[in-house]
């Protein structure tokens, strides 16, 4: 059987071989560039569809599996996937296209590297997805940062450096005591298969340090709070498509690491750190819901909702039930979905005025209908109306999350009321009022491109919203299996506290 | 497939008329919305037919929608009698409402995108009515939030109507926030989100208590308290109905359809079909009459002096709404039902007929710049009459008399504290709507025009006949809708074979028997509303009749009571200081401070400040920080890969 999953891990490395050896320098050869990247991640996202056309959701485990000799001894190269990890490969095939076709005119200078760099990255994130070896996970994971890293530093904006600079400080802590952790983990459990670790169980003590190694790692990616303040640093200098894949697929990669590391393989370290990932999580719902209201700058403000809908994953993950798991999911599908689109929209506006100013806007509802309903659809996907998929993963997290503990879901609800505030402020101060700015008078509205690029956005927020039963029966078995898991070892590590009860028994 | 129609014409129409219908002609979109519509509530009534008169109950299930463990939601039509109600109120409203708008926007060039708020707004009222779990209700509740907001802000380019959207989205958040609390809750104690489970396992949950908030308390009591802040967020009851009176920045259609008969009833209807939760928890009961109680007297009370005509109706409806909740509050829920009946069609006439003078006076609203008009529009004011006449309960021939009136009898006939409370109020309120509904009348219809311009009064006609045939179809409806001799064609709602006409649809305890013995109370008790709106007519009447100068002497006096009436006893003025001004310095001084000084100061930013010295005498890189990374990277996955090759070596 063909490997398909290296397939599409690999294949934009075929892009990237195509454009250095083909496009030449000049107007000509970057246009070449662009369109060999743009078939290439359509092809690759054909492909994530074939996987998930292949893919059985009633089966246990991983799925389409490839297992080769790699560094000598336990580590190998391993894939594969399960119903928790293709729909993020999916995702991030699904947005690769559209990033590409959204930098098509507003990248001007050095877009081969700029193609190549995107190419790269879209190997190294589908990698951390589909990666079931941890060292392997590992290399994809921290690799992931430096393509990042180029494009916000060599096509960011003017404040590019600190914003760089920041984020290089937050991951460098994380990634460190990550690796720390995965050393340990080999140690004693002597393999680095990732199936093989989530059946391990860790010793509690044990468990404590590597939740915390992780919780390094995932946190600042997430972002959770306080560890979020290079995000809308990075975000406020990182080109459109470069904010679209952070906000889309990279803080993902957080969340996802959570449910696959930290949740299965340190569970009893989990339950005791819950009532904390629960304040972290509603300080970060509340605080940076907050802070939006008070932000000037649309991308800003962008970027710290995000960081308060991060906050539910977390919220939901925590729940450690059903409800608040799939919620998690579901609400990291749709926050790729809706936040990808915001920063679209975003683009979408600069791109003509060059500046992300609220106040440099007002009225352009009257030159661009088009845009603002697209803009409209993503302001309620974004305060989570029922009907999009915004919706469906915050309630489920909190209905799950409302199990185990009432006072935080009170808290995170309010951020229902303050997404409202924040979303429809924003919404009312740039398209609504009288279009009086002398250099507003003829924007024109969105192109065709730019339609093309939005329509699928807009059409998943919407289909899954009202029928998100897809996303459901891709998911299901592996959230139950990974729950099923976890309780199991919460359960062996009560009976194991408890012998003589056990063996009281006749 | 009736019922499928019923719901969906409507979101066809605003799809078209939203997606297509700059391409289709001067009227095309508005007239195919409209012809969907009527098609809708051509259907309503078939089905109204069906299920209250014929009793075919049924549950039409569509589609699954949430999946997730023991949680399973689908999309589905419950249609019972109470369903077929709101069904009849919802299509037939907006369908007039369609018609009368394709006169009244007629120099609107945006009225493709109009039509289609307004037909999404239907859809989403009709998905509301017809759900038959919590989740889908709560689509339906957020949905015409959403197109509430739409056609508050309709005219755009009004700072105040895009703040007046904004105020109405968030105040119903407020309430919502509430609701979601409530499902949560709801889905914790009965592992299930579907009306029939829910309530049918209702009655074996009185009394028991959970842990809430740290709290034990008695499950069903928080449950329906939870939801009631919901419908007070909609139904802009008392310390949520700020957003009611702004509400009116939208089209004067739009107040008719959304702001007084269908969407902001919404509350009282969650109530009714909440009936088998609320009535297993008293005090939920004792606080909707209250707070039911206080919003007539209140929004009443602040009526009494507004100038602006559409403002007085819009304190009215959330007054009347007060009206149902009390009703509701005291397990007369078929009594609530009756008067949200009676009210849509009051109501929805009074607002149509004030958008009918405002459109003949040029776009004016302000009372006290009309008068005299009644010769120059006499259609508009008979029609009004009727709608006012209504409103004020005057007897035996309007509609508005008999459901009023059975509402304050029945809080009479609970014979508890809080039903007192509630008479007590009602009553009052009963003569303050008199005075208003009446003040607005003779400053509106007669006396000596007002206006800025004396030749303005020859431009003045009466409404087109496109838009006057819906007021004389609302007219009709107020009168005799409430009609005892009619009720087997409008229903039985509140008359002895109440029961058989609600099929089920409504729970009641034997003991809640207001309804019942409101038929026994004695007779000053029902002559009290009929001579109370006598009291406020003849106060009305002396003052804007007999001595028109004195109103305006005693506005100049500015004595406190007037001033705090007329600031609406300063709700706006409150919350802006506690609330949203609050929030905005909070957000700052934690952005400023929280990210900015702390986070960052002692985190990336005083880190960075370190390093910074540090590698400055180390190594000059040139090129910026990106390296740094890279490099670290590298040297991690070198130790790393040298540490594996050889730990694989020796270990194995």
């Amino acid at each position: 059987m063909m490997p398909l999953l290296s397939a599409i891990v690999f294949f934009p490395l075929i892009g990237v071989l195509l454009i250095i050896l083909m496009a030449r320098e000049g107007e000509e050869g970057d246009h070449l560039a662009r369109q060999i990247s743009l078939w290439t991640t359509v092809v690759v996202f054909g492909f994530s569809l074939y996987a998930w056309y292949l893919f059985d959701p009633t089966k246990h485990g991983f799925q389409l599996t490839e297992n080769a000799e790699w560094l000598g001894g336990t580590i190998r190269y391993r894939m594969g996937v399960d119903g928790i990890s293709l729909p993020f490969v999916i995702l991030t095939a699904f947005l690769m296209p559209l990033c590409i076709l959204a930098s098509w005119e507003s990248i001007e200078k050095r877009v081969k590297e700029y193609m190549i760099a995107f190419l790269i990255l879209e190997t190294l994130m589908i990698g951390v997805f589909t990666a079931l070896d941890i060292v392997v996970f590992y290399l994809f994971f921290e690799g992931g940062l430096i393509p990042m890293f180029l494009i916000i530093g060599i096509w960011g904006g003017p404040r590019r450096v600190y914003a760089s600079f920041k984020f290089f400080l937050y991951t460098l802590l994380g990634s460190v005591l990550m690796l720390i952790a995965i050393m340990a983990m080999y140690v004693t459990a002597g393999t680095t298969d990732i199936p093989a670790l989530m059946a391990y169980h860790f010793p509690r003590d044990m468990q404590t340090w590597l939740f915390l190694a992780f919780l390094a790692s995932f946190a600042v990616k997430l972002p959770m709070w306080p560890v979020h303040t290079w995000l809308p640093d990075a975000h406020v200098e990182a080109p459109t498509a470069g904010s679209v894949i952070l906000a889309g697929i990279l803080l993902k990669m957080g969340g996802y690491g959570f449910l696959r590391f930290s949740l299965p393989m340190f569970p009893d370290a989990s339950v005791m750190f819950a009532p904390m990932m629960f304040t972290l999580s509603v300080v970060a719902i509340v605080y940076t819901s907050l802070v939006a209201l008070a932000q000037e700058d649309i991308k800003k403000l962008i970027a710290y909702s995000s960081v308060a809908h991060m906050g539910f994953v977390t919220m939901g993950l925590f729940a450690l039930n059903r409800q608040g798991v799939d919620g998690a999911v579901v609400q990291m599908i749709s926050h790729g979905f809706i936040s990808a689109a915001l920063f679209l929209c975003v683009g979408v506006i600069y791109d003509r005025m060059h500046t992300r100013e609220i106040k440099a806007y007002g009225g352009i509802v009257q030159r661009m209908p088009i845009y603002a309903a697209v803009f409209m659809v993503f302001t309620l996907g974004n305060v989570g109306l029922p009907g999009t998929t915004g919706f469906i993963g915050e309630f489920l997290s909190l209905v799950g999350v409302f199990q185990v503990n009432t006072w935080v879901a009170i808290f995170a609800t309010t951020g229902i009321i303050l997404s409202a505030g924040y979303a429809l402020w924003l919404y009312g101060r740039v398209m609504f009022g009288a279009l009086e700015k002398a250099s507003l008078q003829k924007i024109p509205d969105m192109g065709l491109r730019e339609v093309i690029v939005m329509a699928p956005l807009v059409a998943a927020t919407l289909y899954f919203g009202v029928y998100p039963k897809p996303i459901f029966n891709l998911t299901g078995t592996a959230v139950e299996q990974t729950l099923a898991g976890i309780k199991s070892k919460l359960a062996d590590t009560a009976s194991a506290e408890t012998p003589t009860h056990t063996a009281a028994v006749p | 497939m009736l019922y499928q129609f019923i719901v969906f014409f409507p979101l066809f129409g605003a799809l078209i008329a939203g997606l297509l219908g700059r391409f289709m002609g001067k009227h095309g979109a508005e007239y195919l919305a409209t012809f969907f519509l009527c098609v809708s509530a051509a259907f309503s009534i078939v089905a109204f037919y069906e299920v209250a008169m014929l009793h075919h109950a049924t549950t039409v299930r569509l589609f699954s929608f949430l999946d997730s463990g023991d949680l399973q939601v689908d999309w589905s039509l419950r249609i019972d009698t109470l369903t077929a109600v709101m069904l009849v109120v919802v299509t037939g409203v907006s369908a007039l409402v369609h018609v009368y708008s394709i006169g009244y926007m007629e120099h609107d060039e945006h009225r493709p995108r109009f039509f289609s708020y307004l037909s999404l707004f239907t859809f989403a009222m009709l998905a509301l009515v017809t759900s038959d779990n919590f989740v889908q209700m709560f689509f339906g509740w957020e949905g015409v939030g959403l197109a509430s907001y739409l056609l508050i802000g309709f005219w755009y380019t009004r700072p105040s109507a895009n703040a007046a959207a904004i105020k109405a989205f968030i105040v119903n958040r407020v309430g919502d926030f509430g609701f979601a609390l409530g499902l949560m809750a709801i889905f914790f104690v009965f592992r299930s989100l579907d009306f029939t489970t829910v309530f049918d396992a209702a009655a074996g949950k009185a009394g028991q208590t959970f842990n809430f908030a740290g709290y034990q308390i008695d499950i069903l009591t928080t449950i329906c308290l939870l939801l009631f802040m919901g419908a007070m967020g909609k139904s802009a009851q008392f310390l949520l109905h700020t957003w009611l009176p702004d509400a009116m920045e939208g089209p004067t259609p739009v107040s008719a359809l959304i702001h007084a008969a269908t969407m902001v009833t919404a509350g009282v209807f969650l109530v009714c079909r909440c009936s088998p939760l609320f009535e297993q928890a008293p005090i939920a009961l004792a606080f909707v009459t209250i707070v039911g109680a206080t919003t007539a007297f209140f929004a009443a009370s602040v009526g009494l002096f507004q100038n602006d005509i559409k403002r007085v109706i819009a304190y009215s409806t959330c007054s009347q709404l007060g009206y149902m909740f009390v009703a509701a509050g005291v397990s007369a829920y078929q009594a609530a039902m009756f008067h949200l009946f009676t009210h849509a069609f009051f109501k929805a006439l009074l607002f149509l007929g004030a958008g009918s003078v405002i459109h003949a006076l040029n776009d004016e609203q302000d009372m006290r710049k009309m008068g005299g008009t009644y010769k120059i529009i006499p259609w508009t004011y008979i029609l009004m009459l009727a709608g006012t006449f209504s409103l004020t309960g005057f007897p035996v021939f309007f509609s508005g008399f008999w459901s009023k009136d059975a509402i304050i009898e029945s809080a009479f006939a609970a014979h508890s504290s809080v039903g007192t409370y509630g008479f007590v109020l009602l009553t009052v309120a009963a003569a303050m709507t008199s005075f208003y509904s009446w003040r607005l009348i003779f400053m509106t219809f007669h006396g000596k025009y007002r206006g800025r311009d004396l030749h303005d009064l020859d431009h003045v006609h009466d409404a087109p006949q496109i838009m006057l045939v819906p007021l004389v179809i609302l007219a009709l409806g107020a009168v005799i809708a409430g009609w005892p001799l009619l009720s087997n064609v409008f229903g039985n709602f509140i008359t002895e074979d109440q029961s058989e006409f609600w099929h089920g649809a409504i729970a009641q305890l034997p003991a809640h028997n207001a309804l019942e013995a409101r038929e026994m109370v004695p007779a000053w008790v029902q002559l009290a509303p009929t001579a109370m709106m006598l009291v406020g007519f003849l106060i009305a009447w002396y003052f804007y009749m007999e001595r028109p100068e004195l109103p305006a002497q005693l506005a100049a006096r500015r004595g406190p009571l007037y001033l705090f009436l007329y600031n609406k006893w300063y709700f706006d003025e409150l919350y802006d200081a506690i609330f949203v001004r609050p929030a905005k310095w909070i957000g700052r001084q934690l952005w400023k401070i929280g990210d900015g000084k702390i986070i960052d100061g002692f985190g990336p930013d005083g880190v960075a400040a370190g390093v910074l010295d540090w590698t400055r005498q180390i190594v000059r890189l040139q090129s910026g920080y990106v390296y740094h990374y890279a490099f670290a990277m590298l040297v991690g996955v070198v130790v790393f890969a040298t540490y594996f090759v050889m730990a694989g070596g020796i270990g194995k």
